[in-house]
């Protein structure tokens, strides 16, 4: 009998059950797929918003604005990357300037650090904008984060704490009890006093295995990206927003952690929640867009595109509350943006606000097993890289040649609580396969370590998914 | 912080013959720093035979025209290092590299040779619509998977891009047991030999599918359907003419991209159509002692070619190190006119010529009995007729020293139609 | 009766004119070729096409898994399956020179499987 059930292992689930992982008591964590942040996490801007957008009266205002104040120490916390690089609200023609200046106005209002620049001031700042911008809003506390780096980080460090990670369970029945909830999965069943639905753009399906309700439901819209290679530096050092429309945030120009740069996203309603593809449409459109705000943006350099799918929920706004029908059930849904801004002041309302009233939250006497960060060396000096190989000569073995990896950090994030067993599952950790080649050097090396640390043959290797086999047979046979 | 004259960045078929030529021409201080476990670079993987046709007058496997040239290093006893990654160049020639034998290692060169060849285009950015599963690779990673480690990537394999690469590859994967079910060019003409076109496609019954892109890949985790569409003068799908075929792989044979990160660290200038260094007639780039040759400066179609090319910048680095080079001297500008899409090297200074400059170029579309004009000055002062070119195909115009002399503006090379 | 064909021998790409002869199918006559070889080639290509042969071989106590072999002669076109289907079963110990025989004589064609590099 477990405490708390948690299904989802995307950063709002993850950072829950971390949280839980400082008191007293059991987590596990339910994921359907084969590794953790494989949902909306994995598709996203990336962005920790300033909180200058969401409605008045809203969760999604109240959890943006207290999330934006809480990632930096958050990411301190799990040693990920944090850049807060501000953004700008750019408008390009004199009919905009209502829109932005309302803007402007909520602002000051919700007591968002913002500033009110002209052209000059604008593109003194960001030489790269238009040339037609007329005004803009900064917005200095804008950040970005590695949303998946986070998630895998947040889950070791839980797993370091007692929490559980059961990967390929996918719920398919709950049955409720007097006092818990026994959940079947593809896998096993899980008895648990609590469950906390994390679980992205399936949290209805989900809900819907207790309850009858029908207040809400998920309407997944999908938002398409071009990723650019690193730069140095970044074409836009902020985040550049177009004026939003009744479609969304528009879309956008965004830096990352990694000094890549993404364009996008569109906004287009699907039907199908794994329907992640990129579209001809979509394409077109972001391309056409893009270049709104921003000029000379090398479009020659882009590296891959991707999809994210978002749980937009028929409210239009999260629904983090306990089931009123549903005892200690409680639905963590429809996070869909600021979701990732907001996470970690969602995760504090759920404890606090939710789970503290009917359960007793005692903190631990034990001191906390820290996360050991991820081997970064292309970061390191050559005293602390050599240090590093005269412990180990894999760390001098250099697998990425786009991102300068070796064979040592590879085999370090195998071997780890929330450890990489795919091609992708390394990527995600480590970047093989992240950078302007796109694993056409790498790959067949990281097959090769994977099956080697993993015990199987090159042929059972997966890309993502457990149908993903990338070799399909030996020559010669 | 250990010297060397010459540091050569990449042990393929272009580090391989400027280490050989530089030591032939009285530099024996040398190093190559080779990321595989052998020397040889993409020739090892290259297992088919057509190569050295033009250097040995046999037409040799990938890995047996490396090894003529790996020979000659091992008889020279030239220094290699294997598993050698360099992670850093600047343009004060300072090299880091990283090997399990020595970790990490910074050294300083008197001169450097970059031959770090290329990477190939990905679907990615190329921006093909649909979902991005197991099954979609560059054509080169297949081939060395299936080469070298021994693997079948696929079954049923659709390929994009007829150039060479794709057209081996068709036929290697036929030859395998694999069924592959076409090849699909965006161009009007294949940009691969006739003879590929032949022994691999016709030989297979592969259709080829001519001003065709693939506009979409279908499948979750594993591919399952590529839709291939025609397309306009514009490049774009054209609307009813998707033809669909149920593969589970997909191979891009899209182009190769110079592999320019390190030269670019270092503050070489880069050309803008080549994606390559900048270079003069002693393949030297604008970074004083930073030399280029290969296909890391321009991309090459035939391997000895390629030799040629690294034997003239290792001898040219070698007059560099003997301060035989005339440095800051008047460069001619060797401009690319209509019909030409590219010169290699990019400018002259006449007074570090021999008797002639050799000038590699491409065209930009294919030609047939036109001629090839050089104007010094604006005045037409070489004709030469070519039956035929085509952009895969590399041409060269060799120019005497006294063609160059009393230039004053550039030499422009351009295809005319008349003589 | 005439057939087209491209020659490949070299990058002229001679579209070459194949003439046959009504009364016993025999090539008459081979046009449209800037030189001689395009002629040997069309003959060679309608009468008996041959090919050279490149692929792989399972090697054992190498550092790769496959040797590459390639036929030390040309080949029948229509061979090739047959030949490919040989290599299948093959399987050699390292080291190996470049050149070695891998195959004799396969398929009884006279022409030997050769390494085409040497793999320590």
């Amino acid at each position: 009998m477990y405490d708390f059930l948690v299904i989802g292992a995307g950063i709002s689930g993850a950072l829950i059950a971390r949280d839980l992982s400082k008191y007293q008591c059991s987590v596990a964590i339910l994921e359907k797929d084969n590794d953790v942040a494989n949902g909306v996490t994995s598709g996203n801007s990336a962005m920790i918003h300033s909180g200058h957008d969401p409605k008045d009266g809203t969760m999604k205002l109240k959890m943006n604005l207290r999330g934006n104040e809480m990632w930096e120490d958050l990411c301190k916390e799990l040693k990920v990357d944090f850049w807060r690089n501000g953004a700008m609200v750019v408008a390009v023609s004199e009919e905009e300037l209502p829109a932005l200046h309302k803007l402007h106005k909520q602002a000051i209002d919700r007591k968002v650090p913002c500033r009110l620049l002209n052209h000059d001031e604008a593109l003194a700042m960001e030489p790269n904008l238009s040339d037609h911008v007329v005004e803009a809003m900064d917005l200095p506390t804008t950040g970005l984060v590695s949303p998946w780096e986070s998630c895998i980080a947040a889950i070791e460090d839980a797993m370091n704490n007692g929490v559980e990670l059961f990967l390929g369970n996918k719920v398919e029945k709950i049955v409720k009890h007097a006092d818990h909830y026994e959940v079947h999965t593809t896998k096993g069943v899980y008895q648990s006093r609590f469950v906390i639905n994390a679980a992205g753009l399936y949290a209805d399906k989900i809900y819907g295995m207790v309850s009858d309700c029908t207040d809400w439901k998920i309407n997944p819209r999908k938002g398409e990206y071009f990723i650019l290679d690193k730069q140095n530096p970044t074409i836009v050092t902020r985040t550049i927003y177009p004026l939003p429309s009744e479609k969304g945030k528009g879309v956008l120009v965004i830096p990352t952690v990694h000094h890549n740069v993404l364009l996008g996203p569109n906004s287009e309603p699907i039907d199908d929640p794994e329907a992640n593809d990129n579209t001809y449409d979509a394409l077109e459109y972001v391309r056409r867009e893009v270049g709104k705000c921003v000029k000379n943006i090398p479009m020659g350099d882009n590296i891959r595109t991707y999809a994210g799918l978002r749980p937009t929920g028929s409210t239009n706004d999260f629904i983090i509350e306990e089931a009123k029908d549903a005892e200690r059930f409680i639905n963590v849904a429809c996070i869909e943006s600021p979701g990732l801004a907001s996470a970690p002041a969602i995760s504090e309302y759920v404890l606090n606000e939710i789970i503290s009233k009917k359960f007793d939250l005692v903190k631990k006497t034990e001191p906390r097993i820290e996360r050991r960060p991820w081997i970064i060396m292309n970061r390191m000096d050559m005293d602390a890289k050599q240090e590093l190989v005269n412990g180990d000569t894999k760390f001098a073995q250099m697998i990425c040649r786009c991102e300068h990896i070796s064979e040592g950090e590879i085999v370090d994030i195998i071997h780890r609580n929330c450890g990489a067993t795919t091609v992708k599952g390394v990527k995600r950790r480590v970047r093989p396969g992240a950078g302007r080649c796109q694993g056409g050097f790498c790959e067949p090396k990281v097959v090769a370590i994977l099956a080697r640390e993993l015990k199987v043959s090159p042929l059972d290797v997966l890309l993502d998914g457990d149908d993903s086999h990338l070799l399909l047979e030996r020559t010669k046979g | 912080m250990k010297t060397y004259d010459l540091v050569v960045i990449g042990g393929g078929s272009a580090g391989l013959a400027a280490a050989i030529s530089a030591y032939d021409n009285g530099v024996t201080d040398i190093l190559i720093l080779e990321r595989d476990k052998e020397l040889g670079g993409i020739l090892n993987q290259c297992i088919h035979n057509g190569f050295g046709l033009h250097t040995f007058k046999e037409e040799l496997s990938g890995p047996s025209y490396a090894e003529r040239f790996i020979t000659m290093i091992h008889d020279r006893g030239i220094q290699f290092k294997l598993n050698a990654m360099v992670t850093h160049l600047s343009d004060e020639k300072v090299v880091e590299y990283v090997t399990p034998a020595e970790g990490y290692v910074r050294i300083q060169a008197k001169a450097v040779i970059l031959a770090m060849g290329c990477r190939e285009r990905t679907r990615g950015a190329i921006a093909v619509p649909g979902y991005r599963p197991a099954g979609i690779w560059s054509a080169g990673t297949a081939q060395r998977y299936l080469n070298m480690e021994g693997y079948m990537v696929g079954r049923k394999v659709f390929i994009l891009g007829s150039g060479d690469i794709g057209l081996i590859m068709a036929r290697r994967m036929s030859l395998e047991g694999a069924q592959v079910m076409g090849v699909a060019e965006i161009m009007p003409y294949s940009n691969g030999l006739p003879r590929n076109i032949k022994q691999c496609l016709e030989d297979f019954d592969i259709p080829l599918f001519l001003s065709h892109t693939i506009s979409r890949i279908e499948g979750k985790q594993r591919v399952n359907q590529v839709t291939i569409q025609q397309v306009d003068d514009k490049m774009k799908p054209i609307a009813g003419t998707e033809k669909v075929f149920d593969v589970d792989t997909v191979l891009f044979s899209v182009g190769l991209i110079p592999e320019n990160a390190l030269s670019e660290e270092a503050e070489v200038k880069l050309h803008r159509r080549t994606k390559g260094p900048i270079v003069d007639e002693s393949y030297q780039t604008n970074v004083d002692g930073i030399f280029a040759c290969g296909n890391v400066l321009h991309v090459h179609d035939l391997v000895d070619w390629v030799s040629q090319e690294g034997t003239k910048a290792g001898k040219a680095a070698s007059r560099y190190l003997k301060k035989e080079l005339v440095e800051g001297g008047s460069t001619i500008d060797l401009d690319a006119g209509i019909g030409v899409g590219y010169i290699v090297p990019h400018k002259v200074n006449p007074d570090n010529i021999g008797a002639t400059v050799e000038c590699m170029f491409r065209v930009t579309r294919t030609y047939k009995n036109v001629f090839v004009k050089v104007y010094k000055d604006g005045e037409v002062i070489k004709t030469v007729k070519k039956r035929a070119m085509a952009p895969a195909e590399m041409e060269n115009i060799v120019l005497k020293k006294e063609d160059l002399a009393g230039c004053k503006k550039n030499i422009l090379i351009q295809v005319s139609e008349e003589q | 009766m005439e057939k087209e064909m491209v020659c490949i021998v070299c990058p002229m790409s001679c579209h070459l004119r194949v003439g046959f002869s009504d009364v016993d199918g025999s090539i008459e006559s081979v046009t449209g070729n800037t030189c001689p070889r395009g002629d040997v080639y069309a003959r060679k290509e309608l009468t008996n096409p041959t090919r050279m042969l490149t692929s792989t071989v399972k090697i054992e106590g190498a550092q790769y898994e496959r040797l590459p072999v390639i036929t030390s002669s040309d080949i029948p076109k229509s061979m090739m399956r047959a030949v490919m289907e040989q290599l299948r079963h093959v399987v050699v110990k390292a080291p190996v020179n470049n050149k070695d025989v891998v195959i004799a004589n396969v398929c009884g064609l006279n022409v030997d499987i050769i390494a085409s590099r040497t793999m320590k």
